[in-house]
């Protein structure tokens, strides 16, 4: 079974076989700095895409008992700017656009009066940390099917007291967990927490459940993604 | 599958040098590549462990180490994402590609450590600690290497399972409540991640101290004067 060679034809053997490797070089392109934000934004784009895949409409995410859940004083106040924007809570109103039959002003009692639901639900930070928070409010696609809202569309934008501004891909905004939330623990969001309304959402994590919620569009077209996402964070975020 | 072998001829004065295929192209492909994208993997993971280094509660907060940033990839956390999110596909490809290749090769036996082996590891251990003799080698890698191969062929199954976890708590809710629910998933795959590390400490002092021929092998396939005789 054993051929004989010379050394001069092992070295060509050899050298042959080394030479097929080289395509493992390519992976020096994201060494490169012009290349690399390139590079590493299609590999996001590509795990975003893979992860609007592996979503599951009618998946519930995980609920606890009340014994689970995260003491109220324990649950982090997580903001970009100021924990309190100064809601005039009295003249509050969501305003409604894009592709909807019924756009206008929309107070928090309107929102109140659709079917409350009340979850324990994991809270996912981007950082790493978690907690079981105690979420009630109303459905996000009940408020959807109020506002007579194109369900066709792609997407769900809403802007912020604070100057927050996010996006939610319609399959996620129809999920029946997803929840435009006026209640934590049992009370009235509190200003900290997003007063007076604010977005619980099991399947995304925490920077897509934005607070102190001031303006919902629906659109097929985004003109920005969300402030933590123009900044290289991930567009789709599921968990 | 027969091991390919050849007698190399020095022409000047004769002498035959004995030269064995050990590596296939495909392994040594997924090799070099796992190797790149587990180098990213642990210093992009880093940068990310960075913004809660903790595995306990979020109020109050403990840490449990200061990682140093010039040890970690990414610069902050959202380009430490960027490569793991990237990366993590790499090396799952590379993976995968290299478990189902050495599967449907056969060349599986090289490296899958199996009952008959557990009797060589304690006088490969002894061994290597200048305790007892070399025990002839028969083969590519003696029963303590393919303790080590297998061992990490594992560590990176779990490395991935307890990632999917940590990332698709809600669509792998069954994975995550498996190890435990998000908040160990992320533990699991810290330590997994140390394991690991560990692996490949002990892996690059063997290179070492093997020497060039050995490590020549991992780029060419062929491994001249092996210590152990094919068949």
């Amino acid at each position: 079974m054993d051929s004989k060679i010379d050394k001069k034809r092992f070295k060509r053997v050899s050298r042959r076989e080394l030479i097929k490797l080289t395509p493992v070089i390519a992976l020096g392109a994201f060494a490169i700095p012009k290349l690399q934000a390139p590079l590493l934004k299609a590999g996001l784009g590509f795990s975003d895409w893979a992860s609007s895949l592996m979503f599951r409409g009618g998946h519930l995410a995980p609920t606890f008992a009340a014994s689970a859940v995260t003491p109220f004083e324990k649950f982090p106040i997580n903001d970009y700017d100021v924990d309190d924007p100064e809601v005039d809570l009295e003249h509050w109103s969501l305003s409604i656009g894009g592709a909807v039959q019924k756009a206008g002003n929309y107070s928090l009692a309107q929102v109140q009066m659709l079917p409350k639901y009340t979850q324990n639900t994991r809270h996912v930070c981007v950082e790493g940390w978690d907690v079981i928070g105690n979420f009630s409010g109303a459905r996000l696609s009940d408020f959807l099917k109020t506002i007579g809202a194109d369900v066709t569309s792609r997407f769900i934008t809403v802007e912020c007291a604070d100057g927050y501004y996010e996006s939610l891909d319609m399959a996620t905004a129809l999920h029946p967990q997803t929840l435009l939330c006026y209640e934590m623990y049992g009370q009235p969001l509190t200003r900290e927490h997003g007063a007076p309304l604010r977005l619980t959402i099991p399947t995304k994590v925490g920077y897509k459940q934005a607070k102190y919620l001031t303006e919902l569009k629906i659109t097929n077209v985004l003109e920005k993604v969300g402030y933590w996402e123009d900044q290289g964070y991930s567009h789709y975020y599921g968990l | 599958m027969a091991t390919r072998v050849l007698e190399i001829e020095n022409p000047k004065d004769g002498e035959i040098t004995e030269a064995v295929y050990e590596h296939p192209f495909i392994v040594r492909a997924c090799h070099w590549v796992n190797a790149v994208a587990l180098f990213v993997m642990v210093g992009s993971g880093l940068q990310i462990f960075r913004a809660f280094p903790s595995f306990g509660a979020k109020i109050p907060q403990k840490d449990l180490i200061n990682w140093p940033k010039s040890l970690a990839i990414g610069g902050w956390l959202g380009g430490a994402l960027q490569w793991h999110l990237t990366f993590m596909w790499i090396y799952i490809a590379s993976g995968l590609i290299y478990i189902g290749y050495q599967l449907f090769s056969g060349n599986y036996k090289q490296v899958l450590f199996v009952p008959r082996d557990v009797a060589g590891v304690w006088p490969m251990v002894r061994h290597y600690f200048f305790l007892g003799p070399k025990p002839p080698a028969k083969e590519a890698y003696n029963s303590l290497q393919k303790h080590a191969y297998t061992s990490a062929i594992v560590l990176g199954v779990l490395s991935v399972l307890t990632g999917i976890a940590i990332w698709k708590p809600v669509q792998f809710s069954w994975l995550a409540w498996l190890m435990g629910g998000f908040h160990y998933a992320r533990l699991w795959h810290f330590i997994v991640m140390w394991a690991m590390l560990a692996f490949v400490f002990g892996h690059l002092v063997m290179v070492v101290l093997h020497g060039w021929n050995n490590f020549v092998s991992m780029l060419t396939g062929w491994k001249k004067d092996p210590e152990y005789r094919a068949e």
